[in-house]
């Protein structure tokens, strides 16, 4: 019971940013004054990879935070995490195709194949979709043992999407170098853990599926 | 020598020409006073005003203008690319106030005959200002219609005498912390460095602008003077001048400095020559939905083509 209110707290919270840009959006186009900038385009690019970097950040560092303070509540958001993280890639994948390059489908796959950025991106779009897709209880169940398998494509997706992040900009590094640490935090722990649980398993303590 | 200067491509006659609109100065004012950016940033429209005076005697030259529509005011004082106030597309217009455009000394040096320290007002003052309506092509891939004031470069330099030596015009920005806070960041080199060759400064399209809108340059606009270069890529009009240096080597601009891969000496606008890293085949105009395609050399080939004749552009971009 008291799962669901915080459940709905963290609901709210994930989409706060897209309700801010909904409101934004809304006084733009009523002509009044808004923080999208001029050039609303390119603000609501990197407005929305950005909290899709956040999101996948978020999803990677459940584990650590459940190790280290031994917060085991926070397993029941990673599957959030990870879906919100899906939902501002749309975002930010539909305002690519839509709002910037208008279904101008030559040039778009022009971008995604000649700009080595654009191409990390999208494989981590494209990679996140089987674990959007997979991640409900009933393919949880079904794909048992698979299923952690293919979940740690997560850690290639926060790889790709970091360098996409770092690649893309121009000369201010300060931004993607932050989400580059945090990345190599969060994955420097597991495989520190990883290490560690190798050296357990001879006491067997070690039991790989709570691990992940 | 005054050719008409608008192509079939860039002539949008059915659009209003807002140049009128903002010469009829109260609807200017009707429309600067919704200067709703400035003000969500925490500047009021009467600020943003004050900042800037108005200027006399300008004559516009509609030959050098194009009767595209304008951007607005609003959006060329509020969206620049300035690292020297912060690498956000909004920092200068909040940071910028802290530059004081007066007074303000130009060193002239290199192979030239008159070379000194010179006030800005001697500089400028013994010309004619004009206006002209140039396009502004981003290397981001955005571009703006403004209406900038200033004198032709060609005759600040004719002034200033270069000798047979001079081969190339360096240009330098400030370099003053207290004034420039982005410069406690290390983005790019400082001081800021551009640089043309001696026929590309000496054309007629070249302007060293000290305004726009028909007021003194804002200070986020690169206050009190820059260069305005309109048929290569925005980061070639050089801001807040203090340096200008006649030299035999071509100068090594800040941002080839910084990517030589993405970012070259001559900086023509070329739909052909992409970014690395995007399409250089068009371009969002600011306050378009659509995206439009990008002219070579920014629509302006017809005047500045014949300088690059046998050059391959593709290793020159």
């Amino acid at each position: 019971m008291r799962l669901s209110y915080i459940k709905a707290v963290v609901h709210f919270l994930a989409l706060l940013p897209a309700a801010w840009l909904i409101w934004q959006g809304w006084l733009l186009y009523d002509g009044q004054d808004n923080l999208l900038t001029a050039n609303p385009i390119k603000y609501i690019h990197h407005y929305t990879g950005d909290w899709a970097i956040r999101f996948i950040l978020m999803s990677l560092a459940i584990m650590p935070l459940r190790k280290i303070f031994g917060w085991n509540i926070v397993i029941k958001f990673r599957r959030m995490m990870g879906l919100y993280a899906f939902f501002y890639v749309i975002l930010h994948l539909l305002n690519f195709v839509v709002l910037d390059y208008y279904f101008d489908w030559p040039i778009i796959l022009k971008e995604i194949i000649k700009r080595p950025a654009i191409t990390f991106g999208m494989t981590g779009i494209i990679l996140l979709i089987p674990l959007a897709v997979t991640s409900t209880k009933g393919w949880v169940r079904r794909l048992g043992k698979k299923w952690v398998k293919l979940h740690k494509l997560i850690y290639v997706i926060g790889i790709l999407a970091v360098t996409h992040n770092f690649m893309m900009v121009k000369a201010d590094i300060f931004q993607p170098m932050i989400h580059i640490s945090i990345l190599t935090l969060l994955l420097g722990y597991r495989l520190y853990d990883k290490f560690r649980a190798g050296k357990k398993t001879y006491t067997g303590n070690s039991n790989f599926l709570q691990r992940n | 020598m005054l050719f008409r200067f608008l192509k079939p491509s860039d002539v949008k006659s059915a659009e209003i020409t807002p140049e009128k609109i903002y010469h009829n100065r109260r609807e200017f004012i009707q429309a600067t006073v919704g200067l709703g950016a400035i003000a969500a940033l925490g500047l009021d429209s009467s600020q943003a005003q004050a900042q800037t005076k108005l200027l006399e005697n300008i004559t516009p030259n509609a030959a050098y203008s194009t009767d595209e529509k304008l951007t607005s005011f609003r959006v060329v004082a509020s969206y620049n690319n300035f690292y020297e106030f912060g690498t956000k597309k909004d920092d200068p217009v909040r940071n910028a106030h802290s530059l004081k455009p007066r007074p303000w000394t130009v060193k002239v040096d290199g192979h030239v005959e008159n070379p000194g320290d010179y006030d800005i007002d001697d500089l400028i003052r013994p010309h004619d200002l004009q206006e002209r309506i140039y396009r502004m092509r981003c290397v981001e891939a955005w571009s703006m219609v403004i209406p900038w004031v200033g004198i032709p470069l060609a005759e600040i330099i004719n002034k200033l005498g270069p000798t047979s030596k001079a081969r190339y015009i360096r240009f330098e920005t400030l370099v003053d912390k207290g004034q420039m806070p982005g410069q406690n960041s290390r983005v790019i080199r400082w001081p800021y460095v551009e640089g043309l060759r001696m026929d590309e400064a000496m054309n007629p399209l070249t302007l060293m602008a000290v305004g726009l809108y028909g007021r003194d340059l804002p200070n986020q606009n690169g206050a009190p003077m820059r260069l305005v270069v309109p048929w290569k890529y925005g980061f070639k009009g050089i801001k807040s001048i203090v340096r200008i240096s006649f030299v035999k080597n071509r100068p090594r601009n800040s941002w080839y400095l910084k990517a030589p891969s993405e970012y070259g000496f001559f900086a023509n606008v070329n739909p052909k020559v992409d970014h690395p890293r995007w399409t250089q085949a068009n371009e969002r105009r600011l306050g378009e939905f659509r995206r439009r395609e990008t002219l070579m050399f920014n629509g302006y080939a017809e005047e500045v083509a014949h300088m690059y004749s046998g050059m391959n552009l593709q290793k020159y971009f």
